[in-house]
């Protein structure tokens, strides 16, 4: 504070209100306003980047540390480094992240299947325990499709019936 | 070893994974004893999340015994068993300094706006998480802490997420002696919000939710009055009438993106993906709040906007706090309350079950089956 003051000699007033009770971050943040002297920590030892990072383009560089189990690949990586050319305010970052992570399901079936693993996807849905405790539900969705299928199949040979006269 | 593996939208499984290994000298490798699925996962879970790849491992709320530690690590040493908060967090960075440890700035590339998280996409940082049998630990000097002695493993294992979240939601509700607090929310994260609100001395708990089931454990577990927005016809005029017109002085959002209540919030936050998920709750809250009362928000939404009445915001004067919880500042303080019988997280353990039921886990929990509170997995190799 001694040290603003001096910074700030030349404005009149500065910092008379001044109120440090006055901190609705308390007490989740103990505040030293050790941010303001900026990225100048001593950072923690940089874990050996030895697989493709994608980063924010509003840091400058990759985090110490970091998670590398998935690093992007195929058409959805594509997507995705896409994206990090735009920042985080940007839907020019997120819609190709939504649009890759879908792409990403049918690269992860496809794969799947070159591995001659065909995907279980009652097992994945955990469709087990939706027969276990909540048959009626899956009941009323079965009823549903099947009625749908009928109300197709009657539509179209209502049609094609209606298309020989 | 044994993980679960995200496929997509509401596909999960088990499936065969390499062990992790120290990439970092703060690393530890920690193999899991308990790991919960959490109300976070669903958003994931409903491929929700921008940048949630298919192989991704889920889990953020795991306790276990190292195994192994890197060159640096002081705090911990192999043969401990670990509680391991949520947080991914360097303990170096100017927001860690301060105590902000779910901000940290060295641990999510990916993101700015996001701190690091184990098993929670790659915005926080694309770890792998701890429904699995063995997890990649980073920054061990910050994060994992010695599970006292006598501590239940239950216990434990709610501490690295649920109880400092619940927590933490009630603290930045400021609540002062007699305060009205609403939580909306009867999930975990609100049930132990509503019991941390008489903590801070809160003078009435009113809670909302939609599960029967939920609305009668947290009346009982938390000693509140709890309602079923459903049958209501509008939750916000409720809470004005049944508090002599002007609002609750704290509403707090324990729901965030997967929230029922409003079709048009539905349909565009959760179906057509055109907000961050569905807002009605937060929508509730601040309108249910007094002028110049407070909205403390821990319900997680997406990265992207939402539709909240920002005007009303502004008018009422409103003072909204939120935050990813900061586990290791909140730690010690829960694992006193755990001690003391002040909190009995393990109450809400609805269900056990073995790590390779994963997908079946996932669904009981998201469809909020079979009187579910909270699930917890148990590996094949846990021993304990
Ligand atoms: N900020 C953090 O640090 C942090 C940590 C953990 C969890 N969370 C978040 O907290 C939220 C709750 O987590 P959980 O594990 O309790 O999840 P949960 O899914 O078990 O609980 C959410 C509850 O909200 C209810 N609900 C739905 N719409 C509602 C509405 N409009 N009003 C009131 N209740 C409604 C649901 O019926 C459900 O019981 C999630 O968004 C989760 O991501 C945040
Ligand atoms: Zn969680
Ligand atoms: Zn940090």
């Amino acid at each position: 504070m001694e040290d603003l003051a001096k910074k700030f000699e030349h404005i009149k007033g500065w910092g008379i209100d001044a109120d440090p009770k006055n901190d609705p971050t308390y007490p989740m943040k103990k505040r030293t306003n050790a941010e303001h002297a900026g990225y100048t920590w001593d950072r923690p030892t940089q874990q050996p980047i030895d697989v493709e990072v994608l980063h924010s383009n509003e840091r400058p560089n990759i985090t110490a540390v970091f998670g590398g189990t998935v690093p992007p690949s195929g058409l959805s990586g594509k997507l995705r480094r896409y994206a990090f050319q735009y920042g985080e305010s940007s839907y020019g970052h997120w819609l190709p992240l939504l649009l890759a992570d879908r792409v990403n399901v049918v690269e992860g079936i496809i794969d799947d299947l070159k591995k001659g693993h065909v995907p279980n996807i009652f097992a994945e849905r955990g469709m087990k325990a939706s027969w276990k405790h909540d048959r009626s539900t899956i009941m009323k969705k079965a009823a549903i499709g099947i009625f749908a299928i009928a109300a197709i199949a009657a539509w179209k040979l209502g049609k094609k019936s209606g298309e020989r006269d | 070893m044994l993980a679960m593996e995200y496929r997509g939208p509401q596909r999960v499984r088990i499936t065969e994974k390499p062990m992790p290994e120290i990439k970092h000298p703060e690393d530890t490798i920690v193999r899991v004893v308990r790991s919960c699925i959490c109300g976070s996962d669903l958003h994931l879970y409903n491929g929700n999340v921008p940048d949630t790849r298919v192989g991704e491992t889920f889990g953020h709320e795991f306790i276990g015994v190292v195994e192994e530690v890197g060159t640096e690590v002081t705090k911990v040493k192999v043969g401990d068993r670990v509680i391991v908060p949520f947080n991914i967090a360097c303990g170096k960075c100017a927001f860690c300094k301060q105590e902000l440890y779910g901000n940290c700035h060295e641990a999510a590339p990916q993101a700015t706006a996001a701190g690091g998280i184990f098993g929670y996409s790659h915005i926080t940082g694309g770890y792998a998480g701890g429904q699995a049998e063995y997890v990649r630990v980073p920054y061990s000097n910050v994060g994992p802490t010695v599970i006292p002695e006598g501590m239940d493993l239950d216990d434990a294992v709610m501490l690295t997420d649920v109880v400092p979240t619940g927590y933490q939601a009630a603290e930045m509700g400021g609540i002062q002696p007699g305060d009205t607090v609403v939580v909306f929310g009867a999930g975990p994260v609100g049930i132990m919000a509503a019991k941390c609100a008489w903590l801070f001395g809160a003078g009435r708990v009113i809670v909302f939710d939609r599960e029967e089931y939920r609305l009668e454990f947290v009346r009982n577990y938390a000693q509140c009055e709890a309602y079923n927005f459903e049958s209501i016809e509008d939750p916000v005029v409720f809470v004005k009438r049944t508090t002599d017109s002007l609002g609750a002085d704290v509403c707090i959002d324990c729901v965030g993106a997967e929230a029922a209540g409003s079709a048009m919030q539905t349909i565009t936050g959760r179906k057509l993906l055109l907000q961050a998920g569905s807002a009605t709750a937060l929508h509730w809250a601040i309108n249910s709040v007094k002028k110049g009362g407070i909205v403390s928000i821990v319900g997680v939404y997406g990265p992207t906007d939402n539709l909240v009445p920002i005007g009303n915001v502004v008018n009422k004067g409103i003072t909204i706090r939120a935050n990813q919880a900061s586990v290791p500042r909140l730690l010690p303080r829960m694992i006193e309350h755990v001690q003391n019988g002040v909190i009995n997280p393990k109450a809400l353990l609805t269900h056990r079950i073995p790590l390779e039921e994963i997908a079946d886990g996932y669904r009981i929990f998201a469809d909020k089956l079979d009187n579910c509170i909270k699930p917890v997995l148990i590996p094949p190799s846990a021993g304990m």
